[in-house]
């Protein structure tokens, strides 16, 4: 990927398709209305827009790298194709039985989200693997042939195949697919062994549905859209965001479009690390921020860390076990329903509650003036001097300020006895503590002290909560970078090609087979390469090697990540030590005496990122020119301050403002509590840092700007 | 309290229900006995300088909730506010203190903030092993199911005590994994314990009292309002079920009150021979979240939100068990506590609660061993296998029931891909019991079918624990029965509901769990949801005929549409 080379980022979100052109150091953005029924049209659209605030004709468009949420929404709304689902017999219930669990305890009239695939298309066959991947039953061929063609006539367009133990042989699956190969041939067919080959079969076999249900719509999706922009003149390769953070070609993308499920929010992790990488940053927590949802991910050596299973269509308050498993290799978000159209409402217990409903944009926030009626976070920013009424998207959006007050004090200072400032104070702590917990329960999860890392936010909301959050996480630095608006869609421009190979194979350290590591290791890191080699012939290829080792006997496994000499000569040993280093991390202690195993190898091949420009840091210079002065409200000392206001384009590198301040641009606002000063970088980003005790005693006089 | 108060205080509240969800998150993440990791089954809390519970996290035992609340207290009296000191930890698995098996371990820690003991954090788990003769009903008395843990110092001062350590090694089945989960345990109220401290210091407290007055206040007001809203009355529930040799019947009487609920469970069967009692404090926790379900469900539980709940019950009743009663599978019973109280509450409340369902989770364990009728292979094994399964829920006024999902018990299945990693077992079905939901307006939840064996030259000890082998679940307003319980060995051997039994090599067993009842006429059913029912097959032709007298023409047109994969 060289820099010279025109590229263009495209991003298919809920609302907006936000598309990016970057000429070398040169970018140009715009955001489009999302055309539900042809979201290549949209795409077009934005490409010619930027194309012509460039100056330059589609076809010298190098390279177009896109992420979309179509995948996802297909999950969500269930506009698959028509699929059937092929299973050991006596497990076709696997889907719908879940976890045979209420994810909801209190609920008498709790509703569980129907399974992708109804009873009727889920068929088994006679055949039975051992834990081992050993035959207890051969395959009945017959009855397969049999089903087959019972499928065929159904005019079933896609076929799931996910047998038990199949992670471990996938001997089974691979005859069935060859059976179905031949008597449906217009049939698409996924096996589970290829999509995930992971122990657990709930998680398996729904990834694999997943994939097969949304295959024939994504497929012709892609091979539209490929032929549409070489109809507009950019007959350029076009490559896929997937939900791993990298990139693939359009080809692995139509065979394994599950692996795109989340890829905008991925795009947003990638922009993240990257100015992570630019300033020089080893622990980041990307905070990202829209109208309806906050995403929380841990960046740790400008890496975004990885999960191995996620949920997506959460049916029920974002609760946890209320969706649907899929188990890829994903960037590791928390996702919470936090947004600027969040709405509040008092529960019985007369606490404010924020979320996970939502104002969306009709009618939006009361502020709106559209009809809303309860109060959403942006009300409460707007009442706290937050957002300036007539300058909000750039002025295109008015607010009324009345409207916010009055459903503050109806919703929240009735019921409980409070001013409306106190209400809007009361429901952005609510938001804002929400946001803190789901941030500080993820870096438990992931044994880290959040109080270490630097916040890198964006997203339209996220500059307005920032300064809070930091305060309530004990963050003392955070960036505001340029272009947080479409980040998504710039971070597509710094993935790497990218994919990840995953093997369920079980090995105690005790029965540590180096032959058989080593062989493994090989296998993978060819797969792996192989599909990156598909992208680019001649990049040179990195892998990175990661075991997810445990106690024999826990259920929780701890990723390993490996190095070069593990590769070359294992060594259980040192493996061993890996594993009790990162335990004790994460845990505080080794446990002594107890056996430990290897349960899942993944390698992971991806092209050298481009190397960042790093941004030499700006060295504090004078006071920015304030353009006006309004009130704002400080949480921290719970009450209203006189606080300046700065236009973000009126910064100059160096160019300083201390706490309280807001700083105007057109797609967000940045907050900065009296707490908190900034300094203008050359990049445009605005580093924040908490002013420390000693420092706030000699400023205390200059603390109003 | 100030206004600034007001706002910090909503803040903090919130922040306690996120440290408890933490520290069973860590729980999980450390534990070693599949019935935590997997299951789920653990609870977690935080407590004030009182011993009063201010919060606990939402897992999947209501069965804790009670018995959490209680447990600090026990602590306080027994080990004394002077012995306490930093970095102490205080451990018990009184069935009776603790939350009514010797399954439970149950770990309390002190938290102390400059100085001063400020709190506490407890939690329990279910380990899979305690010693004794293992998880079953066979016992006669307690003393025969495993070993005892009174309360007291697990860790003083950061110290280890060595000595209880190698007693527990030295009287389990599988040491280490037993001293992992303790140790898993002790982990996890550190993790809360810290992140308690960082709230403290960043409002400024030293102390709990504000917070605890503010939650408790909230609580018990918000509770109270609930209860005062209902007509107040009296009404009496009943439910027969099977017992170990004899049926057991289950009787309460539900009063409502001015600023309270009453249950007191006098009538009920007494004491059985067998392992199936159940100390009082299990009996209130079920009590108490049927009641929550259905009167408060989104208040918290905590000390306050509590207490207008009062539950009693008679010596010596079966829901009232003294020591030394056997008690180690009181949860068959408790979990048949919440359907008896329903039976009454529906009389008070109609429309409102479900009919009866599967009730108690259907577990069981496996103990395999090379054969002993032939030479065994040599890769054969002893091993313990536990699992944990749920027949179908009852149907509800507005709803069908829930297939193979368990109510009251939230925990959860394993993967079989995961339990057959665990030990030399197989099963070679696991799927939904058509024709097992009970018919009506809306259909019970369906059971589920299994059948289990173990690898070659392997046999096995299958205990049992399993219930409404004889006792359906009943409907309700019209509504059919669920199927029973059903289990025999695939030669047509009979097995018993209860109990260890011998299942030689090649052999397997075959269960029906049992299913929900229905809710309501099965006439007044709407036929949609008949045809639907019948083409994904949760009925069959026979049921939809004789139940729902649907005719064969349909029957056809449906059968052969749903074989199309058509949606119906």
């Amino acid at each position: 990927m060289t820099k010279t080379l025109t590229r263009l980022g495209v991003d298919i979100g809920g609302t907006f398709t936000d598309v990016v052109l970057e000429i070398g150091p040169e970018r140009h953005s715009t955001k489009v209305l999302t055309t539900y029924a042809a979201p290549e049209d949209a795409i077009v659209e934005g490409m010619h827009r930027v194309c012509a605030k460039a100056g330059i004709a589609p076809d010298q468009i190098g390279q177009i790298i896109h992420g979309t949420t179509l995948a996802t929404n297909a999950l969500i709304e269930r506009r698959g194709a028509k699929t059937a689902l092929i299973t050991t017999k006596g497990f076709r219930d696997v889907i719908e039985m879940r976890t045979e669990s209420r994810f909801e305890q209190y609920d008498l009239n709790l509703v569980l989200p129907e399974p992708l695939l109804p009873r009727n298309r889920r068929h088994v066959v006679t055949e039975r693997l051992d834990a081992d991947g050993n035959v207890l039953i051969p395959l009945d061929e017959a009855e397969v042939e049999t089903l087959a063609d019972d499928l065929a006539a159904a005019g079933y367009e896609s076929i799931a195949v996910g047998l038990l133990h199949s992670y471990v042989n996938d001997a089974h699956e691979r005859r069935i697919a060859e059976i179905l190969s031949r008597k449906l041939p217009d049939a698409m067919i996924s096996i589970s062994s290829e999509v995930s080959p992971q122990m657990r079969e709930y998680e398996r076999f729904n990834t694999t549905i997943a994939n097969a249900y949304i295959k024939p719509l994504m497929k012709s999706y892609l091979t539209r859209l490929a032929q549409r922009l070489r109809d507009e003149g950019a007959d350029c390769p076009v490559f896929l965001m997937h939900s791993g953070g990298g990139i693939i070609d359009i080809a692995t993308a139509a065979e394994f479009p599950v692996r795109l499920v989340e890829s905008g929010p991925a795009g947003g992790a990638v922009f993240a690390a990257d100015i992570a990488a630019r300033h020089g940053l080893d622990k980041v927590l990307s905070f990202d921020m829209g109208g309806t949802t906050a995403k929380i991910c841990l960046i740790q050596k400008q890496v975004p860390k990885t999960a191995r299973v996620f949920e997506v269509a959460r049916s029920y308050r974002f609760k946890k076990g209320s969706g649907m498993p899929i188990s890829i290799p994903v960037i590791d978000m928390v996702e919470i329903g936090a947004g600027g159209g969040s709405l509040a409402h008092v529960d019985a217990l007369n606490q404010i509650r924020v979320g996970p409903e939502s104002a969306g944009s009709e009618p939006g926030p009361a502020c709106y003036g559209r009809g809303g009626t309860r109060p959403a976070v942006t009300d409460a920013d707007l009442v706290l001097g937050k957002l300036d009424p007539a300058n909000f998207a750039a002025g295109t959006i008015p607010l009324y300020p009345d409207k916010s007050a009055g459903a503050l004090t109806e919703t929240l200072g009735k019921p409980l006895s409070m001013d409306v400032t106190e209400a809007a104070w009361g429901l952005a702590e609510v938001v804002d503590e929400n946001m803190a917990n789901a941030a500080r329960v993820h870096a438990v999860e992931n044994g880290e002290d959040i109080s270490e890392y630097t916040m890198i936010a964006f997203g339209g909301a996220a500059p307005l909560h920032a300064g809070r959050l930091c305060e309530k996480l004990g963050i003392s630095r955070c960036l505001i970078p340029q272009g947080a608006g479409v980040g998504s869609a710039i971070g597509f421009l710094r993935a790497p090609f990218s994919f990840e190979a995953n093997r369920s194979v079980f090995m105690k350290m005790n029965g540590f087979d180096t032959a058989a590591v080593k062989q493994l290791f090989a296998e993978m890191e060819e797969e792996a390469k192989s599909f990156v080699r598909g992208c680019d012939a001649k990049a040179e290829i990195r892998t990175e090697h990661k075991i997810y080792m445990r106690y024999s006997g826990q259920g929780w496994e701890v990723p390993v990540l490996l190095n070069q000499a593990d590769i070359s000569s294992p060594d259980p040993e040192r493996y061993l030590a890996h594993f009790q280093e990162e335990y004790s991390k994460l845990f505080g202690r080794p446990v002594e005496g107890l056996g430990v195993e290897i349960t899942v190898w993944a390698v992971n091949a991806f092209t050298e990122p481009d190397i960042s420009d790093p941004v030499e840091p700006a060295s504090q210079g004078d006071a920015a020119q304030v353009s006006g002065q309004r009130d704002l409200f400080d949480a921290a000392r719970g009450q209203m301050l006189g606080a300046g206001v700065v236009q973000r384009g009126d910064l100059a590198p160096g160019q300083h403002v201390t706490g309280p301040a807001v700083i105007t641009e057109d797609e967000t606002t940045i907050v900065l509590p009296s707490s908190q000063e900034l300094i203008a970088q050359p990049d445009g980003t605005l580093d924040i840092r908490a002013i420390t005790a000693a420092s706030q005693r000699d400023e205390k006089g200059a603390a109003n700007v | 309290m100030s206004k600034v108060g007001k706002v910090a205080s909503q803040v903090m509240w919130n922040r306690l229900i996120s440290v408890v969800e933490e520290q069973a998150q860590a729980l999980i993440r450390t534990s070693f006995s599949t019935s935590v990791r997997e299951a789920g089954d653990l609870s977690a809390g935080v407590y004030n300088e009182a011993g009063e519970m201010l919060a606990q996290a939402v897992t999947g035992t209501p069965g804790h909730v009670n018995a959490m609340a209680d447990a600090v207290a026990h602590f306080i009296r027994r080990i004394g506010r002077d012995n306490m000191f930093e970095g102490d930890v205080y451990i018990t698995n009184d069935p009776w203190e603790g939350t009514g098996h010797l399954h439970d371990i149950t770990v309390v820690s002190p938290s102390f903030h400059q100085g001063q003991l400020v709190g506490f954090f407890a939690c329990t788990a279910h380990v899979v092993d305690i010693g004794g003769r293992g998880f079953g009903a066979d016992g006669n008395s307690v003393y025969e199911e495993g070993l005892y843990l009174p309360v007291m110092k697990l860790i003083e001062r950061g110290e280890v005590d060595q000595t209880l350590i190698r007693i527990i090694r030295g009287n389990v089945r599988a040491p280490d994994m037993l001293v992992g989960d303790i140790y898993a345990l002790a982990t996890c109220n550190e993790v809360g314990h810290r992140r308690l401290i960082n709230m403290m210091q960043e409002f400024g407290l030293s102390d709990l009292s504000d917070i605890s007055r503010f939650i408790m206040e909230n609580s018990r007001r918000a509770t109270l309002e609930r209860i005062n809203a209902l007509k107040p009355g009296t009404a009496k529930g009943h439910m027969q079920i099977d017992g170990f040799d004899k049926p057991i019947d289950l009787h309460v009487s539900l009063s409502i009150e001015k600023d309270r609920i009453v249950a007191d469970w006098a009538g009920t069967s007494g004491v059985d021979k067998k392992g199936i009692n159940v100390p009082l404090v299990y009996t209130k926790a079920y009590t108490c979240y049927a009641l929550k379900c259905a009167i408060a469900p989104e208040i918290p539980n905590n000390a306050a939100s509590l207490a207008p709940f009062e539950i009693t019950a008679p010596e010596n009743s079966i829901v009232n068990a003294l020591h030394p009663a056997p008690v180690a599978l009181r949860h068959i019973i408790g979990h048949m506590v919440p359907d008896t109280v329903y039976d009454a509450l529906d009389k008070l409340l109609p429309e409102t609660v479900h009919a009866e369902g599967a009730g108690s989770l259907c577990n069981f364990q496996v103990s395999t061993r090379p054969r002993s009728d032939a030479p065994a292979p040599k890769e054969a094994l002893r091993a313990e296998v536990l699992a944990f399964n749920s027949g179908g829920a009852g149907a509800r006024p507005a709803l069908d029931g829930l297939n193979a999902t368990a109510f009251p018990s939230g925990v959860m299945t394993m993967p079989v891909e995961a339990t057959e990693q665990v030990g030399p077992v197989i099963f070679w079905r696991k799927e939904l019991r058509p024709d097992s939901g009970g018919a009506g307006r809306f259909r019970g939840g369906l059971g589920q079918y299994i059948e289990l064996g173990a690898r070659e030259g392997h046999e096995f000890d299958f205990q049992a624990m399993f219930d409404r082998v004889d006792h359906p679940a009943r409907g309700r307003r019209g509504g059919g029965s669920g199927a029973p319980m059903t289990i025999a060995q695939d030669d047509g051997t009979a097995m018993r509901g209860k109990g260890k039994q011998f299942v030689p090599h090649g052999r397997k067993v075959m269960m029906g769990l049992p299913g929900g009842a229905g809710y309501g006429a099965p006439a007044e059913r709407a036929p949609e949801l008949i045809r639907r029912d019948l083409a994904l097959g949760y009925i069959t032709a026979d049921f939809a005929r004789e139940h729902y007298g649907l005719n064969d023409r349909d029957i056809e047109e449906v059968i052969s549409k749903a074989k199309l994969g058509e949606t119906i």
